[in-house]
């Protein structure tokens, strides 16, 4: 059981991330302070509701924007506004590549790293058929649906065999089945790896069946409320959701989340608080 | 105040050009590219000349015409083709090719037709006006919503006021989006007629400055017609984006 | 082929049969034009005696000269400018008027500082041809999904990394457009100074068959430069069709 005993492998500390006045507008407070530290091969979820920072705190961790205040820390070293080796990342947005097939749009990154060719050719093979796209290696992805499309991306980050694996709501254009089976895929590649993974999403089922430690986060600017250590063994699957433990931990999350959700869409003009 | 950002930034890249002028001079000497001042304080005395004007109001007769000409050809042939479905459908491909077709290659079969007179050079500017007013205006025809017609039938119009009170509004700025266009092609066919084979006009005063070596008065009148081009566009632009606000 | 093209083709037979009717019964005078079947025989005559091969090839060569100069530095000066966005703001009006001015008039201005040669020619051609090129870049650039670059960043690729493997991809639909418009225009420019004033090329014999009043050569030599124009321009557009089916999406 992984989770609060092992060794720290990210950190985040005083965390805050405001974004400076554009023309007429003042600045955006939009995240923190923040502190997280991430155990080496946790599986860590943070959910929150939409606009809370979340996909900010995944990009400040990532080395893709800088924190206006507060440390990044990354197997020891300073991130200082790059993205450092090791890490791997995959968008909510498709960004498979339009214009390269399936077999290209994986073997993309380990080309660019002189990776041997007959090496390249095993990792891709491997990545392809973990993630069932054996039969569209040759296919491009317009010709592809938007789960394929996201399959295409986490091979693609997978070949790197980054030690640290970001997924900003991956599944967030999928129907809920769809997400599930997805996430039992997830879990199946956290195994297989061994990496440390950090999920963010708004869907607390998916929080609660995946993780090994779950982080509420507020409103904006994000803070996390509370984070629940969930227990779970490693080798778990979809069916948890079943268990009375799940209904506890969605419950806990869904206590702390609920004003915060009512929050956040207090500020687009929404329900009035009851 | 972005607009005030942006003029002046744009006022910053125009004193950049004729920095970038005041040194390619300084680089290829004075009989090849007169500098900037110089060559402005020379097109301020050209202007008040009676030679400028008289070749000024050559280019502009056969300009004005090949306009009227090319707007009326042109409305007619899109109104027609964006009307008549079938019409469209066949005429369009061809329409679209003759449109990408150099049509400076057609040059001396004009002038054989036309002659060398203003008539060559009108059809010539004519020539390239037509098609994209042509193409525009389809396209301007076709792109009417179906449910405006239901609406005009809806409260019994008549012919007439369906056209002036409903169709026109709604295809105006395309098809001022066209006449621009057809605007500056048919400058440009009119002064590439000018340069080629005649004895009168702006383009002909380039080309004539040219073969007398006279730098200043060549770059000057080229100046001149950027100038006034540069200002027509501009002018048609706002025109299409106030209305393009306004539907 | 669909009724529609079967009425096209019937129009555009019945416009040139009527065409070479009107040459061959004296409606249209042979000193205004020659009938098109005329026109074809002198062609193929021409082509075969190899009399105006060197005259192809320069006037050809020097169109695809400038097309490719106007793409080359067309995309790099548009990568440039995209990344500046204040610089693109103040340049955006040059780049609006710029197709609406004669940019043309300026091509006795190169013969003067350049001489009679080529390079006025070649200079034209990239001048007409690079706006075009650098506008569609641009709009190119602003197309390419943000998460793409963000991508680029997690595989820690540097600015010309991404410009060539990621950025030039993915806006080539765009820069295929640009493309397009390049050989256009460079077609335009480079046969309109070859007409006006020209050492060589196939502008230039044209001007010449105008003046000698050789009118089966000059509509000959026209022929060859309407049907090469098309040639390339169909060439390009089914080079447009393939590239789109694949990537999903409507060709420009």
């Amino acid at each position: 059981m992984s989770g609060e005993n092992g060794a720290i492998h990210a950190q985040l500390k005083g965390v805050t991330r405001v974004y400076p006045a554009a023309a007429g507008h003042s600045p955006v407070h939009a995240l923190g302070p923040v502190d997280l530290d991430l155990r080496m091969g946790e599986f860590f979820s943070v959910v929150g509701p939409s606009g809370c920072g979340k996909s900010t705190l995944l990009e400040i961790l990532a080395g893709l924007q800088r924190p206006t205040q507060g440390t990044v820390t990354f197997e020891g070293r300073p991130v200082l506004g790059d993205v450092p080796d090791g890490l791997g990342v995959v968008f909510q947005e498709d960004a498979s590549f339009p214009w390269l097939n399936v077999w290209d749009n994986v073997a993309f990154g380990l080309r660019r790293a002189g990776v041997s060719a007959a090496e390249v050719r095993r990792r891709v093979e491997d990545a392809v058929v973990f993630l069932g796209l054996r039969d569209f290696a040759r296919a491009y992805p317009p010709q592809l649906s938007g789960g394929m499309r996201q399959r295409v991306c986490i091979a693609r980050t997978l070949v790197l065999q980054p030690r640290l694996i970001l997924l900003d709501e991956p599944f967030g254009a999928l129907d809920a089945q769809t997400r599930l089976l997805m996430g039992e895929e997830v879990l199946r590649l956290w195994r297989s790896t061994g990496a440390t993974v950090l999920l963010i999403t708004h869907a607390l089922d998916e929080a609660a069946m995946l993780s090994d430690r779950v982080g509420a986060m507020s409103a904006r600017p994000g803070r996390f409320l509370d984070i629940i250590a969930t227990g779970w063994m490693r080798e778990r699957d979809s069916t948890i959701v079943r268990e009375p433990a799940f209904a506890e931990i969605t419950g806990r999350l869904w206590e702390n989340l609920r004003g915060e959700s009512m929050k956040a869409l207090g500020h687009s003009g929404g329900i009035a608080a009851q | 105040m972005i607009a005030t950002r942006r003029a002046v930034d744009t006022l910053a890249i125009a004193i950049v050009l004729i920095l970038m002028w005041q040194a390619l001079h300084h680089l290829v000497g004075e009989t090849a590219l007169p500098g900037p001042v110089p060559t402005l304080t020379y097109l301020a005395r050209l202007i008040t000349t009676g030679r400028f004007a008289a070749n000024a109001a050559a280019t502009a007769t056969a300009f004005a015409a090949a306009l009227l000409l090319a707007y009326a050809i042109g409305l007619a042939i899109g109104v027609w083709m964006g009307a008549h479905g079938l019409s469209g459908a066949v005429g369009e491909p061809i329409l679209v090719a003759l449109y990408s077709l150099p049509k400076i290659t057609l040059y001396p079969m004009i002038l054989l037709i036309f002659g060398l007179g203003i008539s060559g050079r009108t059809a010539f500017g004519a020539l390239h006006g037509i098609l994209p007013v042509a193409l525009l205006t389809m396209a301007a025809i076709r792109n009417i919503s179906p449910v405006h017609l239901r609406t005009a039938r809806s409260m019994r119009l008549s012919s007439w006021q369906t056209v002036m009170m409903v169709l026109f509004p709604a295809m105006l700025p395309e098809v001022i989006s066209g006449l621009r266009i057809g605007l500056t092609v048919t400058l440009l066919g009119v002064l590439l007629a000018e340069m080629f084979a005649a004895k009168q006009g702006l383009g002909f005063l380039i080309m004539n400055a040219m073969s007398l070596l006279q730098t200043q008065e060549m770059i000057a009148v080229a100046v001149f017609l950027f100038t006034f081009a540069a200002l027509a566009n501009a002018l048609l632009l706002w025109l299409e984006h106030r209305l393009h606000r306004r539907v | 082929m669909t009724p529609v093209a079967w009425i096209r083709l019937l129009v555009i037979t019945v416009a040139i049969g009527a065409l070479e009717g009107a040459c061959r019964f004296g409606l249209i005078d042979r000193r205004v034009m020659v009938p098109p079947s005329d026109m074809v025989a002198s062609l193929a005559a021409i082509l075969r005696s190899g009399s105006i091969n060197g005259d192809i090839v320069q006037t050809l060569g020097v169109i695809a000269a400038a097309a490719a100069l106007a793409v080359v530095l067309g995309f790099a000066l548009g990568l440039f400018v995209h990344a500046l966005p204040r610089l693109r703001a103040g340049l955006d009006p040059l780049f609006a008027t710029y197709y609406a001015v004669p940019i043309f008039i300026f091509y006795p201005v190169l013969i003067a500082i350049f001489g009679l040669s080529l390079v006025p020619i070649l200079l034209i051609g990239v001048a007409t041809a690079l706006v075009a090129m650098i506008i569609a870049t641009l709009n190119g650039l602003d197309r390419v999904p943000p998460v793409l670059s963000k991508v680029a960043r997690v595989h820690r690729m540097g600015t010309v990394a991404t410009a060539l493997r990621l950025q030039l991809p993915a806006a080539a639909p765009y820069l295929f457009t640009g493309v397009k418009l390049s050989v256009s225009y460079a077609f335009i420019a480079v046969i309109a100074s070859e007409f006006i004033l020209a050492p060589s090329g196939l502008g230039r014999d044209i001007a010449d068959a105008y003046a000698d009043f050789n009118n089966s050569r000059m509509y000959a030599l026209m022929l060859f430069l309407l049907i090469t124009a098309t040639f390339v321009n169909m060439a390009l557009h089914a080079w447009d069709l393939r590239w789109a089916a694949r990537r999903g999406r409507e060709p420009s």
